[in-house]
């Protein structure tokens, strides 16, 4: 992947001194191997700090509301997808926002490439497809295609859907015969396999709300889980309110949800939440014909009525 | 102090006959890292592991802990009266602790067990827990325990340490909580004191030199606490933080917690959860009025807690062992190494 | 040492609605256990948490004084869940209460100071048991001149209404009971806010005179000023901070700022600690 940061941070430079914007929002180098922080810089000056590569899987649309004046913002294909969100719902004014579109061709799974390793890991360096990853005890060369992440292979929106200026070429878009093959293993399982996968799934859960806070499409001033007259959800560690936290958060999210796998990204434990999140997705794909975030006049299919919705199943 | 060689082919052997008198726990890998967790039967702690992502802090101080129960049902006799929940306080062992969680838990008994107050779940909990720590021979590139009053041999908190000595282990017991856990399993194998006391002084050393990450805290102390508080780093530090737990959580010497009610038809139960600063709702009042409304704010006091305020309250050093953990697991990378540094640093601007 | 998380099993014993707008409604609470009042002693300043059981807890200042025996009162403003709850109780209900928690008034150093109250709204609970304490016959010889201001929105929000009434009789105790506004004609006191009161009536600052301030955060910033200008220094001025609490205890955390637990270290500070704090209250 043409990581383009010498024309994201040459188009950042230009529009921070032309006064066009009041920052730019990007990512920063990590003080850890294969880490990059989010950022937020308002000078010529800070330009160097703005990195881009495969280790760059969290969804800047979150950080871009709420902000004073005009910014500017990078964003892959599912950010762009998630900024169009933010507008259609209200969080941003399209003339906030200037977005650096960078087409992507996928971000790497730290825990799978952490999986091949017996000790920490120590460096990580990209060139191109080629990855070299070293722990302590050894070295290791892999490629890219090997451990992207999973939403990052089935994924079939590549390109920025909605952009100021594009830093680098558009790349050729995947095209997918079966895009949800994930969600069709699971409900190929039978009843007491599928309430062991989710159980399993969760286990580990410590509700820390990583995945939610990671999550631009959680703006909720007061999320469901904090409300306290009435209280929704219990908040310690009982399975069934462990698990309704996933289950409403994934509903919450239904139909608006680009699969950008922030909150997977995000999660200390390495829990894969969408396994909640794709099956929705999917419904919204064969129910209503609906991908989130690809046009700028329409509502998400759970936010608007029309007669022609599905209802076979009512009985 | 004393000394025992323990073959590792009678590890396994030994801690099951510990069994019969101890509950175990100890570091489990699974598909998500590695855990402590409770050891069902038969399950061997994994004595290879690196750093478990989350901290032994739960054997003490469960996620969720009843602490009260009453009855709603008024032809009970005792309704409405509350009564301690009945939790078991059976002897237990954590095998295979690291030295750093075994300091934190030192750090976070000053928090538990005051001259004012006892609190008696985590009190009890801590009587009956024997730590049997396993010494860190090749630090992690997160741990930085060394410059923080901690290290990969420190032996502050353990009843017993353990040194990996490829086809054995060579434990040296510190406390009678130690000698009485070495001879529920079996092991007495006596070493020779001064040569095991100079080979762990040698391991020692050895790991330190392996330590490859450092923070500086001398000129914490004499820093002006309000100058720290007011100076105008902080909305750097925390514009990517996304206000999650997440660092609360794998910390092995935070301690904070919520205490709610629950009700279950007639019976009701009081009981604490694990709780977090960074949580926009932790300081809210009844009224609405919110002193750290604003995520900066929180920020500020979680990185002030850690590093000046206890500082400054306690003078035992900083409230942090060297981990790493947060630094790992953080999931916007923000890096308490360099906030500390920052903090060192800051010099304030007239 | 006691479980301190188990709260002293109590009845409603009596309650009495506080204030005109029904928003705040008095407790009196008697313990149900032989030997737990003594074990509850407390002094004035203090909190305690009001515990029911399947809801949750409260912080909540004494407002009873030590002085008074058999019983203690709390006044409780309905705000969320608890209080809500709370309200909805009957005489005979059972409940908890765990405590005292916190600092108190520092009455050792108050011993042969004149002390000047002041109170705003429902804040005037622990300074109800202040005064009542201080004028006790037991007591009243240990402190000099004592002069209270107290001011509410309006007459009908004034707490303690008739016992208000009655130590203004007194010629042991200056009160200047004042109210924002009232359109009732036979108003005999004073009308305007709290830091205009004060700045009028307040004896000036010399070194054996306290002023104990309590009140919303508002009144509190603008009644400082009047101190000042009467000559008040940071360390004669005796606030009582309020902050969300749990545990009460000082151990889960929640009311921390800067280097105080509002719940162990507090509440009761002086202004000269609270500048020493960041202002996260």
């Amino acid at each position: 992947m043409d990581t383009c940061i010498k024309k994201i941070r040459a188009l950042a430079a230009d529009l921070l001194d032309k006064g066009e914007v009041e920052r730019v929002i990007g990512f920063a180098k990590g003080t850890i191997p294969m880490a990059t922080s989010p950022i937020a810089i308002g000078s010529k000056q800070e330009i160097e700090k703005l990195v881009f590569n495969s280790t760059c899987g969290l969804n800047l649309a979150n950080f871009a509301t709420k902000q004073k004046g005009k910014i500017a913002i990078i964003a892959k294909g599912c950010d762009s997808r998630n900024i169009v969100t933010h507008i259609v719902e209200n969080q941003i004014k399209r003339d906030q926002i200037y977005i650096i579109g960078v087409p992507c061709n996928g971000m790497v799974d730290k825990f799978k490439i952490a999986a091949l390793f017996k000790d920490e890991i120590t460096q990580f360096e990209e060139a191109g497809d080629t990855l070299t990853v070293s722990s302590v005890s050894q070295t290791q060369t892999l490629s890219k295609q090997d451990v992207l992440r999973e939403n990052c292979r089935l994924c079939t929106h590549r390109n920025p859907v909605l952009y100021d200026v594009l830093a680098a070429e558009l790349v050729e878009e995947q095209v997918l015969e079966n895009p949800f093959p994930d969600v069709d293993r699971i409900e190929a399982l039978d009843s007491d396999a599928k309430w062991e996968h989710f159980e399993n799934l969760t286990k580990n859960c410590i509700r820390c709300y990583a995945c939610k806070n990671a999550c631009p499409l959680c703006y909720c001033p007061t999320c469901f889980v904090d409300e306290a007259g009435p209280q929704w959800v219990g908040k310690g560690q009982n399975k069934t309110d462990v698990d309704t936290f996933h289950f409403l958060r994934a509903f919450h999210c239904a139909g608006r949800c680009t699969d950008c796998g922030a909150c997977v990204e995000a999660c200390p434990m390495g829990i894969n939440v969408r396994d909640f999140t794709r099956k929705l997705n999917k419904d919204a794909l064969e129910l209503f014909g609906w991908e989130a975030g690809l046009d700028l006049t329409k509502r998400p299919p759970l936010d608007a009525y029309s007669p022609q919705d599905p209802n076979d199943f009512i009985k | 102090m004393k000394f025992i060689t323990i073959d590792k082919k009678d590890w396994a052997k030994g801690i099951d006959k510990s069994r019969r008198t101890y509950q175990l726990f100890g570091p489990v890998k699974d598909e998500n890292g590695c855990k402590i967790k409770e050891l069902d039967t038969g399950l061997v702690p994994d004595m290879d592991y690196h750093e478990s992502v989350m901290s032994a802090k739960s054997v003490l101080f469960p996620q969720s802990e009843t602490l009260l129960t009453a009855s709603l049902n008024e032809s009970v006799e005792d309704h409405h009266i509350m009564k301690r929940a009945e939790n078991a306080y059976t002897p237990r062992a954590v095998l295979g602790i690291r030295p750093y969680d075994a300091k934190a838990i030192l750090l976070v008994k000053m928090n538990f067990d005051t001259k004012d107050y006892r609190d008696p779940y985590w009190c009890d909990a801590y009587e009956a827990t024997t730590l049997v720590g396993l010494g860190i021979t090749r630090p992690g590139p997160f741990d930085f325990s060394t410059s923080v009053g901690c290290g990969p041999f420190c032996e502050d908190g353990l009843d017993i340490l353990m040194a990996d000595l490829d086809d054995h282990y060579l434990a040296k017991v510190l406390t009678p909580k130690g000698e009485a856990y070495a001879v529920a399993c079996g092991f007495d194998a006596a070493a020779d004191d001064k040569e095991s006391q100079a080979l762990f002084d040698i391991l020692r050393k050895e790991a330190e030199k392996n330590i490859a990450s450092s923070v500086e805290t001398d000129k914490l102390k004499e820093k002006v606490l309000l100058d720290l508080h007011e100076a105008p780093f902080w909305d750097e530090v925390a514009f990517s933080c996304i206000n999650c737990g997440t660092c609360t959580y794998v910390c092995p010497t935070c301690w904070c917690f919520d205490i709610q009610d629950e009700t279950k038809q007639k019976e009701s139960s009081r009981f604490r959860n694990w709780d977090t600063c960074m949580s926009p709702l932790f300081t809210r009042h009844a009224t609405g009025h919110n002193p750290r409304g604003v995520k900066v704010q929180r920020v500020r006091q979680r990185f002030m807690h850690k590093l000046k305020y206890f500082l400054d309250k306690y003078d035992q050093g900083i409230m942090c062992v060297g981990c790493g953990r947060c630094v790992k697991s953080c999931p916007v990378n923000i890096d308490i190494r360099e906030v500390c540094q920052t903090m060192n640093t800051y010099e304030k601007k007239d | 040492m006691e479980n301190p998380y188990m709260p002293y099993p109590v009845r409603i014993d009596d309650i009495q609605i506080a204030t005109e707008d029904k928003s705040l409604k008095t407790f009196k609470f008697i313990f149900l256990n032989e030997g737990d009042e003594e074990k509850f002693a407390y002094h004035a300043g203090q909190f305690a948490e009001l515990s029911i059981p399947g809801v949750g807890e409260i912080p909540i200042g004494i407002a009873s004084s030590p002085v008074e025996k058999g019983f203690v009162k709390f006044t409780v403003f309905r705000t969320g869940v608890v209080t809500s709850h709370l309200h909805n109780m009957k005489v005979g209900d059972i409940m908890g209460i765990r405590g005292p928690l916190g600092n108190w008034y520092p009455w050792d150093k108050l011993e042969n100071k004149n002390v000047v109250i002041i109170g705003g709204g429902f804040a005037f609970t622990t300074l109800r048991s202040s005064i009542v304490y201080m004028l006790d016959p037991a007591n009243r010889s240990k402190f000099k001149n004592i002069d209270v201001v107290y001011g509410a929105r309006s007459p009908g929000m004034l707490l303690y209404r008739e016992e208000l009434f009655e130590w203004e009789k007194r010629d042991d105790i200056n009160m200047h009971i004042t109210v924002d506004g009232t359109d009732d004609p036979d108003w005999k006191y004073h009308t305007g806010f709290v830091p205009q009161v004060v700045e009028q009536n307040a004896p000036k600052a010399d070194e054996d005179t306290y002023a104990i301030i309590c009140g919303p955060p508002i009144m509190i910033k603008f009644t400082q000023p009047s101190l000042t200008q009467l000559g008040y220094k940071p360390d004669q001025i005796i606030m009582s901070l309020e902050n969300r609490m749990k545990c009460g205890i000082g151990m889960c955390g929640r009311c921390n700022i800067g280097k105080e637990l509002v719940c162990k270290d507090g509440p009761v500070f002086t202004l000269d600690e609270i500048n020493q704090t960041p202002k996260e209250y």
